[in-house]
């Protein structure tokens, strides 16, 4: 760097330099389809085994929901990255590692479970009993009522609040940089420690920011596009 | 049995961390007495400042909130504390987390705030404002209590985030609870002290966890 540069080309020098910009794009890029990636399956694992849980909830089997419950408020009390660190650092004293891609889609599918079994808990218990009792005198088993009658009613109310957990627990993903995940934010760090440079780290912002606006934007629509009518 | 009890329920290591987690448990608790109220105050003025309609600031308002909830709160952590130093400036740490969390935590509540006051009709505005209260005053004296009322398990579920936000902040060594388990762990070659970090996080945020849920399920109820 020419310390004789003004402020100004100082800030553009170190934040929006092209050429270093051209060179650590393929790196970046690299940590975007890893990011998207694993948000893609966290998101999988996560609603699926947070609405088996739910559903399983739904049946009352009191010791089955004694530990449905404690699951949920253990997992909703961590924060994600004591989540993530523990699996990936306590976890080979016991015998088991994990990859780092791996203990931070476990870490993260099971916050997210958490959210989503008690998200879609509260859309069950707000479908009126009456709904209930009238799909079994129709001669419904409980496992019809539940899939063809209650389900419907109750998925339609989780959607808002479940559409914005699962976009603040995708941006966790930024958090398997800690274990050396080469996802975006890794990428863009490690480029900007090896150029000098804070450039790298303005594109590795950009790439959230690509793949994230449209995401907040379609968030914003979710909610206004199901809102819960009284 | 006995290997795990050595590895994860040390209690020699246990006793010899235990002070240094405490501090760190003092550090995490004064970053949320920081950053939560904060938040608070930024995402009231965003909401505030939303409500009065006026196009150009809205948009400005959207543009603020959106942007800084697209980012994950760790790129810009990273990005305030190691881009900062390119521009010939050198802040200290706790204040590039506390900027870090207020820009990310301001968006969330300032969304929770806008919910809060778009619930309440529009007739209270005008039957306040007939009674010969300023704008401002219906604001505080009508408006606000009632939506912040609407919206309180909202905001709780919301500061409890915050509170686990902070555990980020480990991420530039601030020496909160998480980071000096990390600490203890790395000098002891022993995780006990993360999992005691764990076990302090519960015993924080596990009542929070649970009135969140007795809230939320009375909210629902009441439909």
């Amino acid at each position: 760097m020419n310390p004789a540069m003004s402020g100004w080309d100082r800030f553009v020098f170190s934040f929006f330099n092209l050429d270093i910009a051209r060179q650590y794009l393929p790196a970046i890029a690299k940590g975007f389809v890893t990011t998207v990636y694993l948000a893609l399956a966290v998101i999988v694992a996560g609603v699926l085994l947070g609405l088996t849980l739910a559903l399983l909830r739904s049946f009352r089997v009191k010791v089955a929901n004694f530990f449905i419950i404690m699951f949920a408020d253990i997992m909703r009390a961590l924060p994600p990255l004591v989540l993530i660190i523990l699996l990936f650092f306590a976890l080979p004293y016991a015998g088991a590692s994990l990859s780092a891609f791996a203990a931070t889609w476990v870490a993260l599918s099971l916050v997210l479970a958490a959210f989503a079994e008690e998200i879609f808990w509260a859309g069950i218990v707000a479908v009126p009993r009456g709904q209930w009792e009238a799909a079994r005198s129709t001669g419904l088993s409980r496992a019809q009522t539940l899939a063809f009658v209650v389900l419907p009613q109750a998925v339609r109310m989780t959607i808002p609040p479940l559409t914005n957990r699962v976009i603040s627990i995708t941006k966790g993903t930024a958090l398997g940089s800690v274990v050396a995940l080469s996802e975006i934010l890794n990428q863009a760090s490690s480029s900007a420690s090896q150029a000098g440079n804070a450039t790298p780290m303005t594109v590795g912002a950009l790439a959230y920011l690509l793949l994230f606006i449209p995401v907040v934007i379609f968030g914003r629509w979710v909610e206004t596009r199901f809102v819960w009518k009284k | 049995m006995d290997a795990i009890l050595q590895n994860f329920f040390n209690m020699e290591i246990a006793s010899k961390a235990g002070v240094f987690l405490l501090k760190g448990l003092g550090m995490t608790l004064l970053l949320s007495a920081i950053v939560i109220p904060l938040g608070l105050l930024g995402g009231l003025a965003v909401a505030v400042l939303g409500s009065l309609k006026k196009k150009w600031l809205s948009v400005l308002l959207i543009v603020y909130v959106d942007f800084f909830r697209a980012f994950p709160p760790l790129v810009l952590l990273i990005f305030i504390y190691f881009g900062t130093p390119f521009l010939g400036l050198d802040i200290p740490k706790l204040l590039a987390v506390a900027i870090g969390f207020f820009l990310n935590t301001s968006s969330y509540y300032g969304e929770v705030f806008r919910a809060g006051i778009e619930s309440i009709p529009k007739g209270q505005f005008e039957a306040a404002r007939s009674t010969g209260l300023s704008g401002s005053q219906t604001l505080r004296f009508v408006i606000l209590p009632q939506a912040v009322r609407n919206v309180l398990p909202d905001l709780i579920s919301n500061t409890l985030e915050v509170i686990k936000l902070t555990s980020l902040a480990s991420v530039v060594a601030l020496p909160e609870l998480l980071n000096n388990a990390r600490q203890a762990q790395a000098l002891t070659y022993n995780p006990t002290p993360i999992v005691l970090a764990a076990l302090m996080y519960l015993v924080l945020l596990w009542p929070l966890v649970r009135l969140l849920s007795r809230l939320e399920h009375k909210s629902i109820s009441m439909h």
